[in-house]
């Protein structure tokens, strides 16, 4: 890809735009269509763009393996122990009723939590499939 | 009867059939996981099919709306998108451990492998 | 309304059209990129049946992430299919006329398309629909439904795709190491 000048600088271009808008979207899922599974693929894709035109070893760089794997297993980790809190204050396991004094804002905790777990383990999961499977069409 | 009746899940039968016949009839591996998504795809059309409500709006809330469309197939199909994607993403890992381990990944030359061995 | 409905049955028989040219096609690169302007239309038909979060993920995840994963692994399995053989063509094609009929037939039966009363809008639904502004207070009941009221669902879907993760290394995810002759497996 070294060759397509114009790719490479659009590319550079849109990538910060792409994150900004998964944030966008794993924040205001909430208010709008979207969410953690939809923010983490979307998340992904601007490092799958940044793969394309610069590289696997410039991507690894950026985000190293063996961080993404503490990312997806700390993503589940997180979902889980937000369920774990709840017990811990008295409710039934994932019920955020009781996360907080006022159960609505119990309940916006926990899903803002874990939605939040959601989308890093989305996120980091489609970014280690992907640096899979290009690094072993590397190898091959 | 103002709307379509049962034509939406006729023309959903068919790709759901297509895609069963390309799972069945390529012998290509690759070619068989595209089939497997056509399939699963359709199943998310009738999914939703059943959620729609002819004239209401999507499921966020907002003044002056009184029918939503039902928010749980959407729930469903969500996530089954997403697990559809984990399950493609082994079924095409596994066909590359195959295409290294035998050297192809058409399915009857794997048969005639398998056989001779 | 009917303008709606005119645009689903539209799309469904693009979709339709987009899936026979893939079964059809050898080259297996076409049927890839054909699969994933399958999936970005299926996402603009989940848009026009009101579902916004389902045509957002779907855009993502099939036309995004599939669609790379799939030309991922055809650069390495080779992009040609071998053309199908006409002996043994007429089981498979029996037995999709044979289930797509009594599925039909099954069909026939179900509630027309879009009717606010079908019986799927009158149990569960309206309960999340009504109670939870009171009881969340997030106006996307999507998200009210996916991470509250089946957040032990959620909690098992995360875990898949981990899961997906985990395997998808354990299968394809060691060859470089082997390489430098740090170990042989």
């Amino acid at each position: 890809m070294s060759d397509h000048l114009i790719l490479r600088i659009v590319g550079k271009f849109l990538i910060p735009y792409i994150l900004l808008f998964g944030l966008y979207v794993q924040f205001h899922g909430d208010f709008g269509p979207g969410g953690g599974f939809q923010a983490g693929v979307i998340f992904a894709s601007a490092f799958v763009i940044h793969t394309l035109l610069f590289g696997l070893e410039s991507a690894e760089r950026i985000a190293p393996q063996w961080i993404l794997k503490i990312v997806a297993a700390s993503g589940v980790l997180i979902y889980a122990l937000v369920g774990v809190a709840a017990m811990l204050m008295g409710g039934n396991y994932l019920d955020y009723d009781f996360l907080a004094a006022d159960p609505i804002a119990g309940q916006h905790i926990g899903i803002i939590l874990v939605e939040f777990g959601v989308g890093l383990t989305v996120a980091s999961v489609m970014m280690l499939l992907f640096f899979t499977f290009a690094g072993r069409g590397e190898a091959s | 009867m103002s709307g379509l009746g049962v034509w939406n899940y006729v023309i959903i039968i068919f790709l759901m059939m297509i895609g069963l016949y390309m799972v069945m009839s390529s012998s290509n591996l690759v070619k068989k996981l595209i089939g497997l998504n056509v399939f699963q795809t359709s199943v998310f059309f009738l999914y939703i099919s059943f959620g729609y409500i002819e004239g209401a709006t999507g499921p966020v809330m907002q003044e002056g709306a009184s029918l939503y469309s039902n928010p749980l197939p959407h729930v469903l199909i969500l996530t089954a998108i997403v697990v559809g994607v984990a399950t493609t993403a082994v079924g095409l890992a596994l066909s590359v451990r195959i295409k290294e381990s035998f050297g192809t990944i058409e399915e009857d030359e794997l048969h005639t492998m398998d056989s001779s061995l | 309304m009917i303008l709606e409905q005119l645009i689903d049955i539209f799309l469904l028989v693009f979709l339709a059209i987009i899936s026979i040219a893939v079964l059809r096609i050898r080259d297996l690169f076409t049927a890839v990129m054909l699969f994933g302007i399958y999936s970005l239309t299926s996402a603009s038909l989940f848009m026009v049946l009101d579902a916004a979060d389902v045509g957002f993920t779907e855009a993502a995840v099939g036309a995004g992430i599939s669609t790379i994963l799939m030309l991922a692994t055809i650069s390495m399995t080779g992009r040609e299919e071998k053309p199908l053989k006409k002996k043994g063509a007429m089981l498979p094609l029996a037995i999709v006329v044979i289930t797509g009929a009594t599925l039909v037939y099954g069909i026939m039966d179900l509630p027309p398309f879009g009717e606010p009363d079908n019986p799927v809008h009158t149990h569960v639904a309206p309960r999340y629909i009504e109670q939870s502004p009171q009881e969340i207070d997030v106006p996307n009941f999507v998200t009210a439904v996916l991470a509250s009221y089946r957040g032990y669902d959620t909690l098992g879907e995360v875990v898949v795709i981990f899961t997906a993760g985990v395997g998808v290394m354990l299968l394809i995810g060691r060859r470089r190491k082997r390489k430098e002759g740090i170990s042989n497996e």
